[in-house]
């Protein structure tokens, strides 16, 4: 979806204010959404793909919000959408019900190390890449209402790709609850002038990872 | 008090004083241990993992030894998964790391335009500004005023490189070994290694003329 949060070459933003000394969580709430979340993710409740879609569906004004203050919205709308709260508990502020089974189990403390670890996308696949390093490709002009990861600055642009990723989960399918649907990955380069036209810093190149159905072959 | 004690004391006197988003929060852990869904201990164990075990000394620790290992440093750049694994929490960080090395020709940063996405298993949690909007937005497009707004000015000729990290490929930037550190341990140079310095919007600190 071309929603607020595809933000690359956008102005008016502002400066960036890096913080010295900055603290982990500058609240203890903040820590305590991240921990939460960390949790629906490790039971099994919704994958990462679904995850962000339901930020990108958040209406702008609560969007631009601070960031713990998105996630929270994101995990009140992932327990009633999963099935994991109702609405009536999250307004009570307690279970009024029991809870659903998890598919992958209870949350405990012998499993925080996996948490803190990033998860594994890769799968295997009989396919072979469509690309090759040093192939010229285009992304293609897409614009999908569902979630993709795909930046509106890149379509349409022709690019280079550098690196191959192997076969990995399609956010646009696993976002949408279509399953895995797992697509090679590349990473591709555009020049900035491509991207940002004749007057852009000439010394800029700027690189996404796109998976195949993203791009078309250049000659 | 732990994080994810719960609200069920009634403490009139302090939740006078919980914000509209503290009390929202609370719910929800209460919601998530009545459902059987965790516990509190494992709730403040995670926090307690973001805030004592991960972080940036992990990766200063890998670039220190990349800048003092040749072998390391090759094994680095062409599978930062594997050489980084035993520096990383439980011994292993997720796949897909990729280490990119800046040279005298040419500057990384690392962004992620359309979310957060950042290396948290080598360098813990993502700071504020990496997350801004004003990041977001200007790093791809305007990369030299954003380093400008972080003291670094680069010569005009070097190439700026910038990787959009929209996948689950997360990049960690292996900067150049600052002058003057000839002959320093392993465990010195980790000292010069900033946070800001593996994202690419910083530069490791220049060792501490002698007196």
């Amino acid at each position: 979806m071309n929603g607020i949060h595809d933000m690359g070459g956008m102005d008016g933003f502002g400066a960036v204010e890096p913080e010295e000394h900055e603290p982990v969580f500058h609240a203890r709430w903040e820590g305590a959404v991240l921990a939460a979340t960390r949790v629906m993710g490790a039971i099994g409740g919704w994958n990462i793909d679904q995850g962000r879609y339901g930020i990108e569906l958040l209406p702008p004004n609560l969007y631009l919000t601070p960031y713990y203050r998105r996630w929270l919205e994101r995990l009140e709308w992932g327990l009633v959408t999963y099935g994991y709260a109702g609405a009536d508990e999250i307004a009570a502020g307690r279970a009024l019900c029991p809870g659903k089974a998890p598919p992958r189990g209870r949350f405990t403390v012998d499993k925080v190390d996996r948490v803190t670890r990033r998860g594994t996308f890769t799968r295997e696949t009989n396919s072979t890449a469509k690309f090759a390093i040093g192939d010229r490709v285009r992304a293609r002009n897409l614009h999908p209402k569902g979630h993709t990861r795909l930046p509106r600055y890149v379509r349409g642009h022709a690019g280079v790709i550098e690196r191959l990723h192997g076969c990995q989960v399609f956010p646009d399918s696993a976002a949408m609850g279509q399953g895995e649907n797992p697509q090679w990955l590349y990473t591709v380069r555009f020049d900035g002038r491509e991207l940002w036209g004749a007057d852009a810093d000439p010394t800029l190149a700027v690189s996404v990872e796109a998976f195949e159905p993203y791009l078309e072959a250049l000659t | 008090m732990t994080t994810s004690e719960h609200p069920h004391g009634h403490d009139h006197g302090e939740s006078s004083e919980l914000s509209e988003t503290e009390l929202r929060v609370r719910a929800l852990q209460t919601i998530l241990i009545d459902k059987g869904y965790t516990d509190a201990a494992a709730l403040d164990a995670i926090v307690e993992a973001y805030e004592q075990k991960i972080g940036p000394h992990i990766g200063a620790r890998v670039v220190a030894r990349a800048w003092t290992d040749p072998a390391f440093r090759q094994a680095l750049l062409a599978d930062a998964t594997a050489a980084v694994s035993p520096f990383g929490q439980g011994g292993r960080v997720g796949e897909n790391l990729v280490a990119v090395e800046n040279t005298p020709e040419r500057h990384n940063m690392v962004v992620c335009t359309l979310c957060s996405c950042y290396p948290w298993d080598v360098l813990g949690l993502p700071p504020v500004w990496y997350k801004s909007f004003a990041y977001r937005s200007r790093t791809v497009k305007e990369p030299r005023s954003v380093l400008r707004e972080f003291g670094v000015t680069l010569p005009e000729r070097t190439e700026i490189r910038v990787w959009d990290s929209t996948a689950e490929v997360r990049y960690l930037v292996l900067p150049m070994r600052p002058a003057g550190t000839d002959g320093w341990s392993e465990e010195k140079l980790a000292t010069l290694v900033t946070r800001d310095s593996m994202v690419g919007t910083g530069l490791p600190r220049s060792p501490e003329p002698r007196s």
